[in-house]
């Protein structure tokens, strides 16, 4: 008689995720997507105004050498009511800084539910999935879904005006000097 | 009853949305369950409450009432999942009811050309005539998106 082979507890394969809050609603970012966390005061300094039509969620640009921050309010990308952001999670290989509330917690997630097809908007674009946490579903969110490539060309056309005008008043003064 | 007339029946589930009955084909239906907790979070698709939790499933949570009766559900006695296809692929849905369902075997008279997008067809069942569902179109999906893509709207998101 042939005994059945003892089952090996199977490793669920997890992934490190931080919990964060954006006008009092929870979210999930991967860890690994983070690549910093900074107080919204601390980058404040750093920080210019810039405006591009018709995107009123990202007022501010962070220059770090060659490359442009975009600084997004994550309560106006989501809909939800204004709220003053306290930290800015840096994303990895995006250019945006996301400004939300604050970090409620880091945790483990086991398995990711992809969005189910009924939401069929521009949800799609913002989260990888869902996932259950002790009895709550939580949407991850997708690091490069905050700013569109269309989002993206208005922002840097904004830029590279903002920079225009900037240059073109630095040469008045110069001459009127 | 002959047998030709008994191969035709079909099996339905009445429901209940407000006042009136409605019907849908009872192979489309996974199950009935009472109201548990909606998580909400943001998103821009209408008629989408959020979703419910179920057996470790994310189902979402549609209410197809304001559809049929113009005006939304006050209260809900259950939660009627049903089986929703999106192309080749097939997901839960959950529909607030107001009321019990019921099993019923039925023949099925096809909709005709004048009928709304959302009647399959319609059934007699104890003296009513009752509209047979089609999901596929009361429902949200990606056909609905490009359907309302035409024109660009800046939708606040739904809590």
């Amino acid at each position: 008689m042939r005994l059945a082979s003892p089952v090996k507890p199977s490793s669920a394969k997890t992934e490190q995720i931080i919990l964060f809050r954006v006008s009092g609603q929870l979210f999930a970012v991967s860890s690994a997507s983070v690549q910093e966390v900074r107080s919204a005061d601390s980058m404040s300094g750093a920080a210019t105004q810039i405006s591009a039509p018709g995107l009123r969620k990202v007022r501010h640009v962070v220059r770090r050498g060659d490359r442009s921050l975009f600084i997004v309010n994550g309560a106006m990308h989501f809909g939800l009511h204004a709220a003053e952001g306290a930290l800015l999670f840096v994303l990895r290989k995006t250019r945006t800084a996301l400004l939300i509330d604050g970090i409620e917690k880091m945790t483990a997630m086991t398995r990711l539910q992809a969005l189910p097809l009924s939401f069929c908007h521009e949800e799609r674009q913002w989260y990888r999935g869902l996932t259950a946490l002790e009895q709550t579903v939580v949407p991850v969110v997708r690091p490069e879904g905050f700013l569109s490539p269309e989002e993206l060309a208005l922002l840097d056309a904004a830029l590279s005006q903002s920079d225009k005008t900037a240059s073109e008043d630095l040469e008045e003064t110069n001459s009127a000097q | 009853m002959t047998v030709s007339t008994e191969l035709e029946l079909q099996s339905f589930v009445l429901l209940r949305l407000g006042e009136r009955r409605f019907a849908i084909s009872a192979n489309q239906i996974a199950e009935l369950v009472a109201p548990s907790r909606i998580f909400r979070f943001p998103h821009r698709t209408p008629k989408l409450e959020g979703v419910i939790l179920r057996r470790g499933r994310i189902v979402p949570v549609c209410d197809i009432s304001e559809m049929l009766l113009g005006k939304r559900l006050t209260s809900r006695r259950f939660y009627l999942i049903a089986v929703r296809s999106y192309g080749t692929q097939k997901e839960w849905i959950a529909v607030p009811v107001t009321g019990e369902c019921e099993l019923i075997k039925s023949e099925m008279m096809a909709a005709a050309e004048s009928d709304a997008p959302h009647v399959a067809g319609w059934l007699s069942h104890g003296g009513d005539v009752i509209e047979v569902l089609n999901l596929d179109t009361l429902t949200p999906g990606a056909e609905h998106a490009l359907a309302e893509a035409a024109p660009p709207r800046r939708a606040e998101a739904l809590p």
